[in-house]
C-alpha cells in the first residue's frame, strides 16, 4: 500500500512538472513581451495575452491550402507533444523525478531537432517560397548551433561525470564545483545557442511577419487556427525548455534534491518560477540593445559560442589534467 | 597550494585567453583596444594574485606597470591614434573570421599539447599559466598576421607582450629589472609604431598595411 | 551445423547464379531469381540469428579446395554471424523488393545472374578464415557488383562509374594482399588462425593497418577514397543500390574490423587518433557533398560516406579505448559502430528502395523536376519519411541510439591518458554533431522536395503508387527502423558477444535494466530510453490532439495558398533542392568546395535566357585524383618509349632486371 501510494506521489511530481512547463509558458513570453514593451517606452500587451492569443486562436477556422497534406496537419500536434516531452524531461523544481532518467542532456536536444525536423516539412508541404525559405534557413542555423551545443555537453559532463540532468543538477546545487570560468563560457554559449534555436534576436525576429529576414515567422507563415496555436504554444514551450535548462544546469540552487516533503517542494518550484521570470525579463534587455542581424552574420555569432564551448573544454582539460 | 589559489589564478589566466580570442572575433577597432585594455587589466590581477599566492612583492610592481600603462595609457593613445586618423571601423581580415578562430582553438591545443610534458617547469600552476600563456603568443601572432591594420596590429604584438608577462609572472623569480625593461621596450615600440603609422598614413593615406607591399612592388593587384 | 547451412546456402545462391544464366536464354526468370535469392537470404538470416542469439560456439570448417595442401578454410563466429545478419536482412528485402521492382529492368539478364552470385561472395566474405579465401570472395564481391552497377550500359555516365569502381576495387584489393603479405603468420601460413597467433612487429602491423584502411576503406567509403561510390552506386538498378550502398560497404567495414581489431591484435592508441580523424572528415564532408547534390540517388550514396564516417569513429575511439585498457569506453564505442553498421543498413536500403520506388513512378531521380509525390504515393511517402528521420538521427528511432551511443563513448575519452587524443576527440564529437545536423537538413530536402509542395513536372504529377512487394519490403525495414529505436537493449544485448569477443568488454546487460532502459556504463552516468519516449510522444501527442478536439472549433476550410497574399501559381516559384541547401552551401561550402555563384545576366535588349549556376570544386578530384591521374598519365607516355626499342635493347633491360635482383638477393643475406 505504501509503495503503491509512494509510486503514486512520485508519478504525481513528475504530473506537476510536465503540466507546469506548458501551463506557465505563455506567461512567460507575456512577461519577456511586457519587459520589452517597456524597454521601448510602449505599454505593451497584458501579461496574460500569449494566453488570449491561444484561445482566440483556438476558435478560428483552420484554413488549408489544397495541396496541403497530412503532414502539415500533424506537424503542429507533432511539435507541440515532442517539445513538451523534452521540457517535461528537464529538472526544473526538483531532481530525481520518475522519468527524469529516461532521456539525458543529449537525448533532450535531440528530441528538439525532432521538433524542428517536422516544422522544418511543414514548411515546405505547401511549397511556397516563403515555406521552403524559413525551413531552409532553420536547418542552417541548427546545424550551426549543433557543434556548440555538443561542446556545452562535453564540458558539462566533464564537470559533473555525468549527462543526467538530474545528476547535475543535484551536483551543481552544492558548492563543491567551485569557481569555473569553463562553466561562464558554457554559460556564454548557451545563450547563444538559446537565442538562435529560440529564433529570438539578434539571428530572428519574432515580431515580423512580412520580411525576408525572417526565418521562424516564414516556415509557419501559411498556418492559421487551432494549428498555428499550437505552434505558437510549441514556440513558447520551448523558451521554457532554454530557460530551465539554463537554470538546471547552471543555477539550480534552491532545487529539492534531497528531502521528499511537499513543502521542500512548493520552496523549490517557488524559487524556479522566480528564476524563470528574473530570466524572461532579461532576454528582452539583451534583445533592445542588439539589431538583429543579417543571415550571413549568423556563423560569426554561433561561431563565437562554438569557440566558447571549445575553449571551455580546454580550459577543464587544463585545470583537470595538469 | 589551496584550491581557491588554483581556481583563482586559472579564472584569471583563461580570463587571458577568452580575451585574446575576443580581440580575435571583434570587427571594430575601438572595441578591439577595449578589449585589449581588459586583457591588460585582467593581466594584472593575475600578476596581483600570483604575488600574493607566492608571497613574492615585487610582483606587484609588474601588476601596477601593466595595469597603468597597458591598462590605461597604451589603450589611451591607441584610441587617440583611431580619433585623429579617423579609421573607426576598419578591421580589415585577411583570412575570415570562422577559419581564423579555428585555427585558433587549434593553436590552442597545441599549446597544451606543448606544455603539458614538460614536468620539469614547476607545480602545476605554473605548467598551467606555461600553457595559457604559450596560447596567448600564439594567438597574438595570428592576429599580427591575420590583420591588415596597422592599429591591430600593434595590439597584436602588444597582446604576445601580455602573454610573455604571464609566463613570467607564473615562473616564479622574474627580477624586477627585467619587468622595467620589458615594459619600457614595450613602450618604445608603442612610439615607433605610431610613428610608423602617421606615416604610413601621411605617405599613403591609409594604414592597411598591404599599402607597403604595393609599394615595395610586391603585389600588384588585391 | 549453422556453418554448414550457411555454406550450403551459399552454393545455392551460386547454383542460382548459374541457373539464371542458363534459363535466361529462353524465358524470363526474374521472378525465379528473386524469389530463390528471397528464399536463401531468408534461410541464412534465421541461422546467423539464431546463432548469435543462443550464443552458439565458434564453428571452423576446412573445405578441400582452394590453393593446394592449404584447402579453404572458413569459420562462424559471433562477428560473422553478426555481418550475416546485416548481409541477408538486406538482400532478403532487397530480394522481396525485386519481386516488384525487378520487372520493370529492360535487360534483366544484364543483373540477374550477378545478383545472387554478388550476394553469395559477400557472405563468404564474412565467412572466410584464411587470407586466400577472403581475397577469392572480396575480389568476387568486387566483380559481381561491378558486373550489376554496369548493367544500364548504354548511359556514358555509367560506363565512366563502373570504371571507376573497377580501378578503386583493384586497388583496394591490392592494398589488402600487400596487408595480408605484412601479416602472414610463422612460415608463411595465411590462416587467419596462424596470423593471430602470430607476433607483430610495430611496423608491420603499423603499415598493415593503413593499407587496410586504404584497402577496407576504399570499398566502404571512407573520404578522399569515396570517389567512385557516388557514381557507382546509383548507376545499378535500386534494388541492387541497396545492396551496394547498405551492405556491401558493411563488408569493407567488416573488413576492417577483422583485420585491425582481430588479426593484428593490440595496435598503438594512436592508429585511434588516425582512423579517428578520417571517420570525423568523412562524416563532415559526406554530407556535405550529399547536400549539394539533387540527384536522389546519388545524394543518398554520399550519405553512405556520411554514415560509413560515423561508423569509423565509433571504431577509433574503441581502438583508442582498447588499447588503453578502458574497456568498458571500448565496449560501449564498439557497440556504437556495430549498432550504427546495422542500422544504416536498414534505412539506407529503405531509403534506396524509396527512391526506387520514386524512381519507377515517376522516371525522375532529379530531385528538381520531383515534388507532392505524399499526394500520389502516400505508402512509399510514409516509409520514405521513417527512413529519413532515422538516417537524420532523430528519437526515438533508431540512428539515434547509435550514435547516442557514439556520443557517450566520445564523453567518456576524458578518461585516455594521450593528450592527443584528449584535445581532438571533443573536435571530432564536434563534427558528428555537426553532421548529424547536416544530416537533418539535406533530409529535410530530400523529402521536402520530393514528396511535398507541389508537382513540378507531369511525370511527378502522374506518378502512382509502386506495387505490393515494393512496399512490403520497404514497410519491414520502417519496422524496423521503429522496433529498433523503440527497444534498441534488444539489439545491444544480441552485439555483446561479437564485442566481447573483439574488445574484451562489455556493455552492461540492457535487458536486465528497469523500463527497458538503455544503460552505457551505469545508470547515474548516462541513460536513454526510447520505449519511455516514443509512449510519453504519443500520450502527450494524443492528450493534445484530444484537448485541441474538445476545447477548440474543428472547423476546417481548404482554399488557395496563402503565401503572405502574393500567391504565384507556377510551381517553380517553390524552393527548389539547390536553393534549399543555398545558406548551407554558402557557409561551409565555400571554404570546403571553394563555391562560386554564376551570374550570367544578359544586357538589355539581349534576349537570350539568363543563367544562374553554381561552381563547385571537388577537393578531393582537384587535388587528389587530378593530379594523380596526370601524373600516371605522364609516366604513361614516357613509358610508351619503351614500346618501341630494338630487341637488343629488351635484352638489355632484361639482363639489368635479373642483376638487379641478383645484387638484392646477394645484399639481403
Amino acid at each position: 500500500m505504501a509503495m503503491i501510494f509512494g509510486f503514486l506521489y512520485e508519478l504525481a511530481l513528475q504530473g506537476v512538472q510536465m503540466f507546469i512547463v506548458v501551463l506557465i509558458a505563455p506567461l512567460v513570453m507575456g512577461v519577456t513581451r511586457k519587459v520589452r514593451a517597456h524597454l521601448l517606452r510602449r505599454i505593451g500587451p497584458p501579461l496574460l495575452q500569449p494566453y488570449f492569443d491561444i484561445w482566440k486562436l483556438m476558435h478560428k477556422e483552420a484554413v488549408l491550402a489544397h495541396n496541403a497534406s497530412w503532414i502539415y496537419r500533424v506537424a503542429p500536434y507533432f511539435v507541440f507533444a515532442v517539445t513538451w516531452v523534452a521540457a517535461a524531461l528537464i529538472p526544473t523544481y526538483a531532481s530525481g523525478l520518475l522519468f527524469s532518467w529516461s532521456a539525458d542532456l543529449i537525448a533532450i536536444v535531440a528530441l528538439l531537432g525532432t521538433a524542428r525536423f517536422s516544422l522544418a516539412l511543414a514548411g515546405m508541404d505547401v511549397g511556397t517560397a516563403f515555406g521552403g525559405l524559413g525551413s531552409s534557413r532553420e536547418m542552417m542555423i541548427a546545424s550551426l548551433a549543433e557543434p556548440a551545443m555538443l561542446l556545452i555537453v562535453f564540458t558539462v559532463a566533464l564537470v559533473a561525470g555525468t549527462t543526467q540532468l538530474s545528476s547535475i543538477a543535484a551536483l551543481f546545487s552544492t558548492a563543491a564545483v567551485g569557481l569555473r570560468v569553463s562553466l561562464a563560457l558554457a554559460l556564454f554559449a548557451m545563450m547563444f545557442v538559446g537565442i538562435a534555436e529560440n529564433a529570438r534576436i539578434p539571428i530572428d525576429n519574432p515580431a515580423t511577419h512580412l520580411e525576408l529576414t525572417m526565418v521562424h515567422e516564414a516556415m509557419v507563415l501559411e498556418y492559421s487556427g487551432r494549428h498555428l496555436a499550437m505552434i505558437e504554444a510549441a514556440a513558447q514551450v520551448k523558451l521554457v525548455l532554454y530557460f530551465s535548462l539554463i537554470i538546471c544546469l547552471f543555477v539550480p540552487f534552491g532545487m529539492a534534491t534531497g528531502e521528499r516533503s511537499l513543502a521542500a517542494f512548493a520552496f523549490a518550484m517557488a524559487v524556479y518560477l522566480a528564476k524563470l521570470f528574473v530570466l524572461a525579463a532579461l532576454l528582452p534587455v539583451g534583445e533592445t540593445a542588439l539589431a538583429k542581424m543579417r543571415v550571413f552574420r549568423y556563423p560569426v555569432f554561433l561561431g563565437g559560442a562554438f569557440a566558447a564551448g571549445a575553449l571551455a573544454v580546454f580550459l577543464l582539460f587544463v585545470s583537470r589534467g595538469f | 597550494m589551496g584550491t581557491l589559489a588554483f581556481d583563482l589564478a586559472h579564472l584569471l589566466a583563461g580570463g587571458m585567453l577568452v580575451l585574446s580570442f575576443l580581440l580575435l572575433y571583434q570587427d571594430r577597432i575601438t572595441a578591439v583596444i577595449n578589449v585589449f585594455a581588459w586583457q591588460a587589466i585582467a593581466l594584472s590581477l593575475s600578476v596581483a594574485w600570483q604575488s600574493i599566492v607566492q608571497e613574492a612583492p615585487h610582483l606587484v610592481a609588474t601588476a601596477v606597470i601593466a595595469l597603468v600603462v597597458k591598462g590605461f595609457l597604451i589603450p589611451f593613445a591607441l584610441h587617440r591614434i583611431v580619433r585623429r586618423l579617423d579609421i573607426h571601423r576598419e578591421v580589415e581580415q585577411v583570412i575570415g573570421g570562422g577559419p581564423t578562430m579555428l585555427t585558433g582553438l587549434a593553436l590552442v591545443a597545441l599549446a597544451i599539447l606543448l606544455v603539458q610534458p614538460v614536468r620539469e617547469a614547476g607545480g602545476t600552476l605554473t605548467r598551467e599559466d606555461l600553457a595559457f600563456a604559450l596560447a596567448i603568443i600564439l594567438l597574438g601572432l595570428l592576429m599580427m598576421i591575420t590583420r591588415r591594420n596597422a592599429v591591430t596590429q600593434i595590439i597584436g604584438f602588444m597582446s604576445i607582450e601580455n602573454g610573455l608577462i604571464l609566463a613570467a609572472s607564473g615562473a616564479k623569480g622574474m627580477p624586477l629589472v627585467v619587468e622595467v625593461s620589458v615594459a619600457f621596450s614595450v613602450l618604445i615600440a608603442l612610439i615607433v609604431f605610431g610613428v610608423f603609422v602617421f606615416r604610413i598614413r601621411e605617405r599613403f593615406d591609409t594604414v592597411d598595411v598591404s599599402a607597403l607591399d604595393r609599394f615595395r612592388g610586391e603585389r600588384r593587384e588585391r | 551445423m549453422p556453418l554448414v547451412v550457411a555454406l550450403l546456402c551459399i552454393a545455392a545462391f551460386f547454383a542460382v547464379a548459374v541457373l539464371a544464366a542458363a534459363l535466361g536464354q529462353r524465358r524470363d526468370p526474374t521472378t525465379t531469381v528473386y524469389a530463390a535469392s528471397l528464399a536463401i537470404s531468408t534461410v541464412l538470416l534465421l541461422t546467423a540469428l539464431a546463432h548469435l542469439i543462443a550464443g552458439g560456439p565458434t564453428l571452423s570448417v576446412r573445405m578441400p579446395f582452394g590453393l593446394p595442401v592449404l584447402g579453404a578454410h572458413f569459420r562462424l563466429d559471433a562477428l560473422s554471424a553478426f555481418f550475416l545478419i546485416v548481409i541477408d536482412l538486406g538482400g532478403a528485402v532487397a530480394s522481396l523488393y525485386a519481386l516488384g521492382y525487378g520487372r520493370h529492368e529492360d535487360a534483366p539478364m544484364r543483373v540477374l545472374p550477378y545478383y545472387p552470385a554478388f550476394l553469395a561472395a559477400m557472405n563468404l566474405v564474412v565467412l572466410a578464415d584464411d587470407a586466400f579465401a577472403f581475397l577469392l570472395s572480396w575480389e568476387f564481391m568486387s566483380l559481381s557488383s561491378w558486373a550489376i552497377v554496369i548493367s544500364h550500359h548504354r548511359e556514358p555516365a555509367n560506363v565512366r562509374a563502373a570504371y571507376i569502381y573497377l580501378l578503386m576495387a583493384c586497388f583496394g584489393t591490392l592494398s589488402l594482399l600487400l596487408a595480408f603479405g605484412l601479416l602472414a603468420g610463422a612460415n608463411g601460413s595465411f590462416a587467419f588462425a596462424s596470423i593471430r597467433g602470430a607476433e607483430h612487429t610495430a611496423w608491420a602491423s603499423g603499415l598493415a593497418i593503413i593499407l587496410v584502411l586504404i584497402g577496407a576503406g576504399s570499398k566502404a567509403g571512407l573520404v578522399p577514397l569515396h570517389v567512385w561510390l557516388p557514381l557507382a552506386h546509383p548507376a545499378a538498378p535500386s534494388h541492387a543500390s541497396a545492396l551496394l550502398s547498405g551492405v556491401m560497404t558493411k563488408v569493407g567495414v567488416y573488413a576492417f574490423i577483422r583485420i585491425v581489431f582481430d588479426l593484428i591484435g593490440s595496435p598503438s592508441p594512436w592508429f585511434g587518433l588516425v582512423v579517428l580523424a578520417i571517420g570525423g572528415i568523412t562524416a563532415f564532408l559526406g554530407v556535405l557533398y550529399a547536400l549539394m547534390q539533387h540527384d536522389l540517388k546519388r545524394l543518398l550514396a554520399y550519405h553512405t560516406v556520411e554514415n560509413i564516417g560515423i561508423i569509423f569513429i565509433g571504431l577509433g575511439l574503441a581502438l583508442a579505448f582498447r588499447a588503453n585498457g578502458i574497456y568498458f569506453a571500448a565496449a560501449l564505442a564498439f557497440t556504437g559502430a556495430l549498432f550504427h553498421v546495422f542500422n544504416h543498413s536498414v534505412f539506407k536500403s529503405l531509403l534506396f528502395f524509396g527512391a526506387g520506388a520514386v524512381l519507377t513512378a515517376t522516371h525522375e531521380r532529379d530531385m528538381e523536376r520531383l515534388g507532392g509525390l505524399i499526394h500520389r504515393m502516400p505508402k512509399t511517402a510514409i516509409a520514405f519519411l521513417i527512413g529519413c528521420m532515422a538516417i537524420s538521427a532523430l528519437p526515438p528511432l533508431n540512428g539515434f541510439v547509435s550514435e547516442w551511443l557514439t556520443f557517450q563513448a566520445i564523453l567518456a575519452s576524458p578518461q585516455l591518458p594521450q593528450w592527443g587524443l584528449k584535445l581532438t576527440i571533443p573536435a571530432v564529437g564536434a563534427l558528428l554533431a555537426l553532421s548529424a545536423a547536416l544530416a537533418a537538413a539535406c533530409f529535410v530536402k530530400a523529402f521536402g522536395t520530393t514528396f511535398l509542395g507541389r508537382p513540378r513536372t507531369p511525370a511527378a504529377a502522374n506518378a502512382v503508387e509502386v506495387d505490393r512487394f515494393s512496399l512490403a519490403a520497404m514497410f519491414i525495414l520502417a519496422g524496423l527502423c521503429v522496433f529498433a529505436g523503440i527497444l534498441p537493449g534488444i539489439v545491444i544485448d544480441g552485439l555483446a558477444p561479437a564485442v566481447a569477443q573483439l574488445v574484451g568488454g562489455v556493455m552492461p546487460k540492457q535487458s536486465a535494466m528497469a523500463w527497458l532502459t538503455i544503460v552505457p556504463v551505469e545508470q547515474s552516468r548516462s541513460s536513454y530510453n526510447g520505449l519511455i519516449i516514443f509512449v510519453f510522444m504519443v500520450s502527450s501527442g494524443t492528450l493534445t490532439a484530444l484537448a485541441i478536439h474538445r476545447f477548440a472549433t474543428r472547423a476546417t476550410r481548404r482554399s488557395d495558398i496563402w503565401d503572405c497574399g502574393f500567391p504565384l501559381d507556377a510551381p517553380q516559384t517553390q524552393y527548389t533542392p539547390s536553393s534549399f541547401a543555398q545558406p548551407i552551401r554558402r557557409v561551409f561550402g565555400t571554404v570546403v568546395f571553394r563555391v562560386h555563384e554564376v551570374l550570367d545576366m544578359p544586357q538589355p535588349g539581349d534576349t537570350r535566357a539568363g543563367h544562374f549556376g553554381v561552381r563547385v570544386i571537388d577537393p578531393v578530384w582537384r587535388f587528389g585524383y587530378g593530379p594523380l591521374a596526370r601524373g600516371i598519365g605522364w609516366l604513361a607516355k614516357h613509358f610508351d618509349r619503351l614500346q618501341f626499342l630494338t630487341i637488343r635493347s629488351y635484352l638489355t633491360l632484361v639482363f639489368c632486371a635479373l642483376i638487379l635482383l641478383l645484387v638484392v638477393v646477394a645484399a639481403w643475406r
